[in-house]
């Protein structure tokens, strides 16, 4: 069967699987809608918090982004999943003993504060949004890639299969779809992978077989041709960097910070039973996690070091474009990859510096790699299916931040107390469904910065929630002046140096103009600590928190007596 | 309240400081430490076909993350048990 063919069937049968799941499991009341009955066993809550986390960014993107940066592509390992560890020690615990629905939740009530509420909202719905559109728009690329249907059309289909379950199942819903959209994601990311690993070293763990011998040089080490290759091409050392120190620094640890305060993130942990379950399910959810991305370096260094060799050819005189192997033809029709013979010798040659003739786009890494790998069509297809799971997952997190924000936060909590719980879930079944549409327009019609506002979405959730969090369970006295105080000043820096730099004035974005050397990307530790100076300052000179907020600071700080599930 | 008296929980918290703040250093120690800061030094170093410092930021800094949260789920649970605050 032909690739097509394979790849219909495989997203077809996994939509069907993504649909019957959420008849399934239908929400009846709030609590399940916002926290899925707080019935999750912890190993799925792991799963479906994995998939929640990866994004089509990075199941198509971080591989090839760490393929062309080398080591500075680290920050993205680290950044990415250092998080969890803040996350399961200094969060997840304690927000689960909470027992709330939302993160604002916690903010307003913390710090008795319908302003510190509203506040939290805004930062919620607006790093949701941010991420979503992105989203939207990976579903309408594979569909484009894989399936050559037009990429609004995409964009379409998926909002079909999200508004589905996650209108219909709220948290549930999206959580059990989630545990699926793991599985598919995860076979299709470690199935190339294997594969390649094999062929290239001989070694059917890719982490070991990063660090080994290649079978077409024995007695050479696959980092230490790629550092070669680097070298003669002209391209910065693959195992070490061209960042500054500091750049790298600030940036791992603005990744780290804004993982452990996105609320897309957080409430999954409000989904579980217990506490205890809340800190173990933080552990399931980075091996899940670490599976894969301790796997897209070795992938990374595997492709970049198979691609030189198939486009420079053996001697590194170039492979004549004649017989140029069917991946490099097929992918050129989607312009990811694109040969300008400069020098009319008619042969392919890649490198760093002028002699270069390639243009070649990062994502395809991991979309091209099982072709690379000379890999039977139904994994080719299968890698489209995995691609879909891993956006389609995280677009339904976010897609119900946003609509337990409306619904939630600002009808049932602030302008509308007096509904009942059926109209409360109605509004949140409305809420999902505009969030739906909304998502889908903006994947539809992405604002040119789409790309640039990622680092938004971290360095927000980084300067406004972690602190406030963080000093709302770990210091008692903090109160309501201070936690505001602090978010503002850490939203407003953090959005004023990355607005100034990526919009206002984008030709001073360089090392040259940079505060202490660091770049927009990793701002949001600034703000994050300038967010602490601030709150714990103004806390001194006004008044502590009043004696109840005290007692329930004291009584999150111990698992004992968090209520228990509404449905098992 | 669940604990008989101020001092037990004073103990409590005190003993899951103690025990994130141990976690937290090593989870310093492997991604910045090892990873940013250091990682020229610890590639003079080699492990098979690895630079140390290089396998620190890509390898062994998020296997050290998985291994960090077991451990604290195991001692928090202990901790929890030994002062009577577990959930039954």
């Amino acid at each position: 069967m032909d690739i097509q063919t394979w790849t219909f069937i495989l997203v077809g049968t996994t939509f069907a699987l993504y649909i019957g799941i959420a008849i399934w499991t239908r929400a009846g009341s709030t609590s399940e809608f916002y926290v899925a009955g707080r019935g999750v066993h912890p190993i799925a809550n792991g799963m479906a918090t994995a998939a929640d986390w990866m994004s089509a960014a990075s199941f198509i993107s971080m591989a090839g982004l760490i393929s062309f940066l080398g080591y500075d592509g680290s920050v993205y390992l680290m950044g990415w999943t250092g998080g969890y560890v803040l996350l399961a020690l200094g969060i997840a615990p304690y927000l689960r003993k909470f027992g709330k629905f939302t993160v604002p939740d916690f903010i307003g009530d913390r710090y008795y504060s319908t302003t510190a509420r509203m506040v939290a909202v805004f930062c919620a719905i607006f790093v949701s949004f941010t991420y979503v559109a992105g989203q939207m728009r990976g579903v309408g690329v594979v569909f484009a890639r894989f399936l050559e249907v037009d990429i609004d059309l995409g964009v379409m289909i998926g909002m079909g299969i999200v508004f589905f379950y996650a209108v219909l199942g709220g948290m549930k819903g999206i959580t059990y779809t989630q545990v699926a959209q793991y599985c598919v994601l995860i076979f299709a990311y470690l199935v190339p992978a294997i594969f390649i690993s094999i062929l290239m070293t001989d070694q059917a763990v890719p982490q070991v077989g990063f660090g080994s011998e290649l079978v077409s040089e024995p007695g050479v080490y696959l980092l230490d041709k790629l550092d070669g290759l680097s070298q003669e091409l002209g391209f910065a050392e693959y195992t070490s960097g061209q960042k500054p120190t500091i750049d790298i620094f600030f940036i791992t640890m603005a990744l780290m910070v804004g993982t452990a305060g996105l609320p897309h993130v957080i409430i999954r942990f409000f989904t579980v039973p217990k506490v205890r379950d809340a800190r173990i399910s933080a552990g399931y959810a980075l091996i899940f996690i670490a599976l894969l991305y301790t796997t897209a370096p070795a992938v990374a260094a595997f492709a970049r070091a198979n691609m030189i060799g198939t486009i420079n050819g053996e001697d590194s005189a170039g492979t004549e474009y004649k017989s140029a192997p069917s991946w490099i033809k097929n992918w050129e029709k989607t312009g990811l990859i694109q040969w300008e013979d400069k020098n009319g010798d008619g042969r392919m040659f890649y490198a760093g510096d002028d002699r270069n003739e390639m243009t070649i786009n990062r994502d395809i890494i991991v979309l091209a790699n099982p072709e690379i790998a000379q890999l039977p069509n139904w994994v080719i297809a299968l890698v489209a299916a995995g691609g879909l799971a891993a956006a389609l997952s995280t677009a339904a997190g976010l897609l119900l931040v946003i609509s337990t924000s409306i619904s939630h936060d600002m009808l049932k909590k602030s302008l509308r107390p007096n509904m009942t719980e059926k109209q409360e879930l109605l509004a949140a079944r409305i809420g999902a469904g505009v969030a739906v549409v909304a998502a889908g327009y903006l994947g539809m019609n992405p604002p040119g910065f789409v790309a640039q506002v990622v680092a938004f979405a971290f360095g927000l959730a980084a300067a406004s929630f972690f602190p406030a969090i963080i000093l709302g369970i770990f210091s008692k006295r903090m109160n309501r002046e201070g936690a505001i105080a602090g978010m503002v000043s850490g939203i407003v820096f953090t959005a004023a140096y990355i607005i100034y730099f990526k919009f206002i004035n984008p030709d001073a974005n360089n090392t040259d103009h940079w505060l202490f050397g660091i770049s927009p990307e990793g701002i949001g530790t600034l703000g994050m600590l300038l967010n602490f100076a601030v709150a714990l300052t103004v806390q001194r000179f006004t008044k502590p928190a009043p004696q109840e907020i005290q007692d329930m600071v004291e009584d999150l700080r111990h698992p004992r007596g968090a209520d228990s599930a509404t449905h098992h | 309240m669940a604990f008989d008296s101020k001092d037990k929980a004073r103990s409590y918290w005190r003993a899951n400081l103690r025990l994130m703040a141990i976690l937290l250093t090593i989870w310093f120690v492997v991604s910045f430490v090892a990873g940013v800061l250091f990682v020229d030094e610890l590639n003079s170093i080699r492990i098979g076909g690895f630079k140390l410092g290089f396998w620190f930021a890509q390898q062994g800094s998020m296997l050290t993350f998985v291994v960090l949260i077991f451990v604290y789920v195991f001692r928090m649970n202990t901790i929890d048990r030994v002062h009577g605050v577990d959930e039954e």
